[in-house]
């Protein structure tokens, strides 16, 4: 799904980035805590749906190669954080829609939910030791 | 231990505790480095997010430190050095979910006890020395696979 489509279908705007409407989203995941995005999110190319509108939003988008920023609730970053954005090329969306409303309509237009990485205590054995 | 590999390039960067405007800076700014200088996405990847965490961590906890940049043939060093508190018990700290953040670092979206055990996942070897009121030292080795496919858990043989 492009951005474009993900901002038509939820009433979103462009707060920047505009010009990267066609790129394309392969996967989308929620949160607010910005712990669980980093610990998480496993593939690049992922649009971030949140509540949070701290600047370390974008830092971690640009970090894991995020394909963008939903900003849900209404809620808008500062705008030293949407200039950041736009000199990191990180196209940010906002919608006055909750996140649950959010997710629910994409996720019903086919916008899958990115592959979760399990936690430390889920795996069955340690991580493989280095060579 | 097999013979050394060549150390590539060396990098500090300053970390200035609470600047919560600045925090993430460095690791964007190592991301940048490591592309820069060819390393394998894979390990730019890892090590971004492995330096966000320990960036944040020194923001959020310490009044300031450094984040030293080792960038060898053979594998990718990240040191973290600060003049915190210090981490009552390590091991304890290693544990997912285990956190003694503050609420306003909670409202940030952080400090959900997180942070360790992401640096584990996401490094290869993962160093902690702490001592109570004197600092910590965190040092995250990533091994650069350059002949080997990316095959996440792949076991590394001899």
């Amino acid at each position: 799904m492009k951005l474009r489509e993900v901002a038509e279908l939820v009433g979103a705007g462009f707060l920047t980035g505009e010009e990267l409407a066609d790129r394309e989203v392969s996967a989308a995941f929620a949160a607010d805590l910005l712990s669980d995005v980093l610990a998480m999110v496993r593939e690049e190319g992922v649009l971030l749906i949140t509540g949070t509108v701290t600047a370390q939003v974008v830092r971690v988008a640009e970090v894991m190669n995020l394909a963008g920023v939903l900003f849900v609730r209404g809620k808008l970053p500062a705008k030293s954080t949407v200039d950041y954005a736009a000199a990191a090329g990180i196209p940010l969306l906002a919608t006055p829609r909750t996140m649950y409303e959010a997710c629910g309509v994409l996720y019903t237009h086919g916008l899958p939910g990115a592959k979760r990485k399990p936690l430390p205590y889920e795996h069955d054995q340690p991580s493989s030791p280095p060579p | 231990m097999t013979s050394p590999a060549p150390l590539r390039h060396r990098e500090i960067f300053p970390v200035v505790g609470l600047d919560l405007e600045r925090a993430g800076q460095v690791s964007t700014e190592v991301q940048r480095v490591l592309r820069r200088l060819g390393v394998e996405p894979e390990v730019v990847r890892r090590a971004g997010i492995v330096c966000f965490e320990g960036e944040m961590n020194i923001v959020l906890y310490t009044p300031g430190g450094r984040i030293i940049l080792l960038v060898y043939d053979d594998r990718v060093e990240l040191i973290f050095s600060d003049q915190g508190p210090g981490i009552p018990d390590v091991e304890l700290a290693r544990q997912p979910g285990y956190s003694t953040a503050p609420d306003w670092a909670r409202e940030l979206g952080f400090g959900s006890g997180m942070g360790i055990p992401n640096m584990e996942a996401n490094s290869d070897r993962l160093e902690i020395r702490s001592r109570l009121g004197e600092g910590t030292v965190i040092r995250a080795t990533f091994w650069r696979r350059r002949d080997e496919a990316q095959r996440g858990g792949g076991e590394a043989g001899p």
